[in-house]
């Protein structure tokens, strides 16, 4: 599904990533962890396509195709999903709103129908009974007034009506009480299928207890310094990242 | 003091020899009104940037052209459709002026309660001169701006609205001004009359719409006069040609609380300014002063605005928001005054402005002068570019980049655009808005509107 080789990634002239590798197959949950600074969330921005970034080496291969030259939209298009650690606030323009003209460009971009007023209300009715969230927070403004909670829970509500094949899911758990990121959890775990691959961002373990993941790769300086199963992250709950700290001086 | 600063005169219409064609022109007290308002004018002469409120706003390039009066045959330019803001199915009542030229065959009377008069100006002055000249010029006599007297001088059209006491028109009242479609550059001078008495309710959208291409100068004065507890809804989409110049003045008077409330939109003409001055004369008198301007190319726009608080306990809110692309440029001045006795006094004035290119240029001068005791003035201005984590998360989700910047552009001005009260008329409004966006051709079918 989603394969980097070899990625090298400098931001104003200093190399955040000195070749990150990663495989991340079809249906697999991968979690990367590392401390601050790590270069965490660079790795995702970069897949995502966000500016600013600039890839000095490697490739980003998504289905099979090199996603480094597309921009965001293109790459939304093709089945990408970043859940963002501080979802934007924006006033003015109703979520709704929001979630239809994103499903009708990524549909336009396929040439496909977009859909009537009348076929969107209908999906956004399942989408939501499927998750548990009330209609208010469709005609809310994009993410104004919301709770942390409730922000991180309209990304999974956008994921949900978008339907990508990979969602990377950036420090989901970040500003979120135990209760919020139970409810968050369930909701990306509804979500899971044989044909959505997720790639896990996170600071914690905690995260993992609910969502659990096929693969924790370790990042530390900025190069993955270990893979392994669900078992590394409990490691690195009773160890910390003490381990690597010196791994790149 | 007037005399040396003053400009000659030579890209107007000759004074003397359109007066005995001017509206009124056999009443003597209007005579006498015009000739107090040319030698006015005369003397103040053109504003120039000496002068502290037209410091950003040059109207020297006006000289370039010689702006000629307006024929018949403009005012009987064939239109292939009238332009309205308001969807029209049931006979709103509208009035349609083709270059200042009143068009009968386009006027809509609609469904006004009794006790509410629509009327163009020329016709007043024939059936209620005595009601004309108590109200005509009140509120304008003493100005020191310049080009209200010379619209007193050389008024040539208009319309006249005046509703009873306790009578309140549920519909809006729509007022057309076309410009553009002239053979030559032409010369207009519209001025208006409001006038509300105790509890009477209006609403008024007035949609000044540029035709074609070419160079016209539509100089504009309303007046306002509302009794107490009366509310006028006073709205404006200004939509001039890019060659146009539209320099119009509001002079409101409001009683005990009475509210006055305007929205202003301007997204066209190479030249345009919008002053608004209200003087709030009784307890719990109100003024809503807001706005949105949309300008790109080399279009200029000022709004300049004067609030007086007069008495105690009065209010105002203003709420400007601007978007300039390219090397537009664009005017904020907002001045409140709270005189002495206006204790109580709240004022709420922000100004924010998104430059969409590094070219654009936004001047804003806030003016607050207090002296009274007890008064709670706010003002805030700010100017600021497409936040770009805004963009990139609207991008990330599928959505394009020239859409993801029309939403942004629309979220920004929906602060401004939320004043206005009315659903019909702020949608009305919104799509103004979307259709000057570029690239709206990719936006859903309900963003596209009609």
């Amino acid at each position: 599904m989603l394969e980097i080789k070899n990625l090298h990634v400098s931001v104003e002239g200093n190399e955040i990533l000195k070749g990150i590798d990663l495989d991340v197959g079809p249906g697999e949950i991968h979690a990367i962890m590392g401390p601050n600074g790590s270069g965490k969330s660079t790795l995702s921005h970069v897949i995502a396509g966000r500016d600013g970034y600039e890839i000095t080496g490697g490739r980003i291969i998504f289905k099979g195709e090199d996603l480094t030259g597309l921009m965001p939209e293109e790459r939304a298009a093709k089945g990408l999903f970043l859940a963002f650690q501080y979802p934007v606030e924006i006033p003015g323009v109703a979520n709704t709103t929001f979630l239809k003209e994103a499903l009708n460009s990524i549909h336009r971009y396929h040439g496909e129908d977009e859909l009537d007023a009348l076929q969107f209300v209908k999906m956004m009715r399942k989408k939501t009974e499927e998750l548990g969230i009330s209609d208010d927070m469709l005609k809310r403004a994009v993410n104004v007034g919301f709770s942390g909670g409730e922000k991180k829970r309209n990304e999974i509500l956008q994921m949900a009506v978008l339907n990508p094949c990979l969602a990377i899911l950036d420090e989901t758990d970040s500003g979120l009480d135990i209760d919020a990121l139970k409810i968050v959890s369930e909701g990306v775990n509804k979500l899971r299928s044989p044909d959505r691959s997720m790639l896990i961002i996170t600071h914690y373990q905690r995260l993992l207890d609910y969502i659990v993941p096929d693969k924790v790769h370790v990042l530390a300086h900025g190069i993955i310094q270990r893979t392994g199963d669900k078992k590394l992250a409990l490691e690195l709950e009773e160890k910390g990242y003490a381990e690597f700290d010196g791994a790149a001086a | 003091m007037a005399n040396a600063a003053s400009t000659p005169i030579t890209f107007m219409p000759d004074f003397d020899a359109e007066r005995p064609g001017l509206p009124g022109a056999g009443l003597s007290w209007l005579k006498t009104l015009r000739q107090d308002g040319i030698e006015r004018f005369n003397g103040l002469g053109r504003p120039t940037p000496k002068q502290e409120s037209w410091k950003y706003t040059r109207l020297k390039p006006l000289e370039d052209t010689k702006f000629q009066p307006v024929t018949d045959e403009d005012g009987m330019a064939v239109l292939d459709h009238v332009p309205s803001l308001l969807p029209n199915p049931g006979g709103r009542p509208r009035l349609v002026f083709v270059n200042g030229r009143i068009r009968p065959s386009f006027w809509i009377e609609g469904d006004l309660p009794k006790g509410v008069h629509l009327e163009e100006l020329r016709d007043v002055l024939v059936n209620a001169p005595d009601w004309a000249e108590e109200h005509l010029g009140q509120l304008t006599g003493g100005d020191t701006q310049a080009l209200v007297q010379l619209n007193t001088a050389m008024m040539d059209t208009g319309f006249v609205l005046r509703v009873e006491p306790g009578v309140v028109v549920e519909q809006p009242i729509e007022v057309v001004f076309i410009g553009g479609l002239t053979n030559q550059p032409v010369a207009y001078f519209p001025r208006n009359l409001i006038v509300l008495g105790e509890g009477a309710q209006a609403t008024v959208v007035k949609y000044h719409a540029g035709l074609g291409v070419g160079a016209y100068f539509a100089n504009a004065v309303t007046e306002v006069n509302l009794g107490p507890g009366a509310r006028l809804n006073h709205y404006k989409v200004q939509a001039e040609t890019r060659d146009a110049t539209h320099l119009s003045m509001v002079h409101a008077r409001v009683a005990k609380d009475a509210t006055y409330d305007s929205f202003t939109l301007s997204i066209g003409g190479r030249l345009s300014r919008n002053d608004v001055s209200v003087r709030l004369e009784g307890p719990g008198a109100h003024a809503g002063v807001n706005g949105a301007y949309l300008m790109r190319g080399s279009e200029h726009c000022d709004n300049t605005t004067e609030i007086e608080h007069l008495a105690p306990h009065t209010s105002c809110r203003e709420i400007f928001k601007g978007v300039l692309d390219d090397q537009s440029r664009a005017v904020f001045q907002g001045r409140i005054v709270v005189h002495k006795d206006a204790r109580g006094t709240n004022g709420h004035q922000l100004c924010k402005t998104l430059l969409l290119a590094t070219g654009a240029e936004i001047d804003v001068k806030p003016e607050l002068e207090i002296y009274a005791d007890d008064v709670k003035c706010s003002h805030g201005a700010t100017t600021g570019q497409i936040d770009e984590t805004a963009l990139f998360y609207l991008r990330s989700r599928g959505i394009p980049e020239a859409l993801a910047r029309n939403l942004l552009v629309q979220s920004f001005l929906g602060e401004a655009l939320e004043e206005i009260a009315s659903d019909n008329i702020r949608e009305a409004f919104t799509n103004k808005v979307l259709h000057w966006l570029p690239a709206a051709c990719f936006l859903s079918e309900e963003w596209r509107g009609e």
